[in-house]
């Protein structure tokens, strides 16, 4: 199997991103893999350990993406492809989505295509779904079990009071939950061999995509405000022994915020 | 010329789910704002229409019923045919779904389809100078963002909870009701197949109005027969940290937080739960917050109403056995 997965460089997860003049500050920033893209990685490779095959990471982003990308690598992938070029600056997702579209046709056939459910930086959850659209094929979004049976799988995925069952016809773009699986360590063998690889770049016009339909040209949003989100008041440690402290909790949740 | 919402109903079969009313209440701000009508389109297999009944209590301007055996099964290749059709006949200038995972799943294909813009996920949507801005908590919810869509229509998933539910009268019914012939040229390389219902006697993480939940304090899988009481007690629903559903020790329909489910309640209770951030990204906007930590110095305290520093397992019985006192007065 070819397996395509996208990759998306965001601000580490685990660190509070601050907000000044409308922007994130990036001054000190660490930059890793979304964390839903790293099931998707995981799965990739468990599916290339069962049928055979090849797992290609694509990355789109600025130089500084390609550090991402190889962390991703050691967990076992084949090759990693970075999108990279001035003229992508600014594009919206369904741009993006464009772009990923035409690097994913330029690195041949592909049988399945993983993204993460959404990006933990901007929270849109476009771009698995726009690719699916771009290239004409199924997409299937909350992905939370592959099973791939020759040329169809059988998905399944996290919805509302249950899980649904899909069956999805391949090639296919899947988005990955966080329970789809356990990510893998990367192995210090394969941390070591994917500092030496070389990480091809390829830019417009690689791609074949003209810089005007790309970028802040075809954006049909504005960012009118970026800030922090409002401050909770600080409330108050209920003091006394645990059974006092727990009367008088009862009590301010009956009559003062009156919500039991 | 582009006038009014579009309301695309979140249903399960026939059922139109909760949120549904909350989009409707949405679409009515926005609709008054920008002017045109509320019109709610119910897409879905036959039989599909007897869910005009309950959401045209809402009094909304036109129910519009797209029945088609080949929507009866969801597949997101159909329904984006079916939402581009209808957008396309109707000239909304804003298409409104819920953020649930179907609406999450179709919406950015309808938007990659019609060239459009798209906000996921909106806590608020204003209309500023005849445009439509959306408010979205982006970064996990460390920021919020601030967004003018500027194409019409545009198409925007609001998040449960964000709105209150649209106000229903029994007896009224929407100022119309029409049919839409949907055409699906090609039969969908996905769909689904089969739903395994999840039966719970708690209500949904999402929508539930008090919730109780712990962390890796509580110790073990058995302790969280606590939490289950309590939250039995007071009708809540369970919640759990990433700490707790990495350990094994609840599903992960239970996780709280980034990478979970984002919650709103009018209480959260929190068990042994720290409060990285990555929790309190999920559940910082509930009403009233109350924390149970032996440790004073942890981060959930910071944006808790009522906190208790002690043991959880001396807390939590003395807490569950208060509530049913109250709870029997």
């Amino acid at each position: 199997m070819n397996i395509i997965v996208l990759v998306k460089s965001v601000p580490d997860p685990a660190v509070k991103v601050t907000v000044k003049n409308n922007q994130i500050v990036e001054d000190g920033l660490a930059w890793e893999p979304n964390p839903y893209d790293e099931n998707s990685t995981e799965e990739a490779i468990r599916l290339k350990e069962k049928f055979g095959g090849k797992v290609t990471l694509i990355t789109l982003g600025p130089k500084r993406a390609e550090e991402t990308l190889k962390k991703q690598l050691a967990l076992g992938a084949d090759e990693g492809i970075l999108v990279s070029d001035p003229a992508f600056d600014g594009s919206d997702e369904l741009a993006v989505a464009r772009i990923l579209a035409a690097a994913i046709e330029k690195q041949g056939p592909y049988d399945l295509i993983f993204a993460g459910l959404t990006g933990v930086d901007w929270n849109q959850g476009v771009v698995g779904p726009a690719v699916a659209e771009a290239l004409a094929i199924p997409h299937v979004a909350y992905v939370v079990g592959v099973e791939v049976n020759g040329q169809t799988a059988r998905v399944t995925t996290e919805v509302d009071g249950g899980r649904e069952i899909q069956e999805v016809d391949l090639p296919a773009v899947l988005t990955s939950m966080q329970n789809l699986n356990v990510p893998r360590y990367a192995s210090l063998k394969n941390i070591m061999a994917v500092k030496r690889k070389q990480i091809p770049v390829w830019g417009a016009a690689d791609l074949g995509i003209d810089p005007g339909q790309v970028g802040p040209n075809t954006v049909q949003t504005q960012l009118k405000s970026l800030v922090p989100p409002p401050e909770r008041a600080a409330g108050r440690i209920i003091p006394g022994a645990p059974d006092e402290a727990v009367k008088e909790l009862v009590r301010a949740l009956q009559e003062e915020a009156k919500v039991i | 010329m582009a006038n009014g919402v579009l309301v695309i109903a979140d249903l399960r079969g026939s059922t139109p789910k909760r949120v549904t009313f909350e989009t409707i209440g949405a679409a009515r701000s926005v609709a008054q704002a920008l002017g045109g009508p509320v019109q709610v389109a119910l897409v879905g297999g036959p039989g599909v229409a007897a869910a005009a009944g309950p959401l045209g209590e809402t009094g909304v301007d036109e129910i519009i019923v797209a029945e088609s055996p080949d929507l009866a099964q969801y597949s997101a290749e159909s329904y984006t045919d079916a939402i581009q059709q209808l957008t396309d006949a109707n000239s909304p200038a804003v298409v409104l779904l819920s953020a649930t995972p179907h609406g999450r799943d179709v919406a950015p294909r309808v938007a990659a389809r019609l060239g459009i813009a798209y906000a996921a996920d909106v806590t608020r949507i204003d209309v500023l100078d005849g445009q439509v801005v959306v408010t979205r908590p982006v970064y996990s919810g460390n920021a919020i963002a601030s967004v003018a869509l500027d194409s019409q229509p545009s198409i925007v998933t609001v998040r449960p909870g964000a709105y209150p539910v649209a106000p229903r009268q029994a007896g009224t019914s929407a100022g119309k009701q029409t049919t839409f012939s949907v055409n699906i040229e090609y039969a969908p390389g996905a769909k689904v197949v089969e739903f395994q219902e999840v039966k719970s006697e708690r209500p949904d993480l999402s929508e539930a109005s008090v919730v109780v939940s712990g962390g890796r304090g509580m110790g073990s899988a058995e302790n969280f027969a606590m939490i289950e009481e309590l939250a039995d007690l007071l009708g809540a629903a369970v919640g759990a940290s990433r700490a707790v559903v990495d350990a094994g020790w609840r599903p992960w329909g239970e996780q709280v937080g980034q990478t979970g489910k984002t919650v709103n309640p009018n209480l959260y209770i929190a068990c042994g739960i720290s409060g990285a951030i990555q929790h309190l990204v999920g559940m910082r906007t509930s009403k009233y917050i109350v924390a149970i930590n032996k440790d004073p110095e942890a981060p959930i305290f910071k944006v808790a109403d009522y906190g208790i520093v002690g043991d959880v397992f001396t807390v939590l019985p003395l807490l569950t056995e208060e509530v049913k006192k109250v709870k029997s007065q």
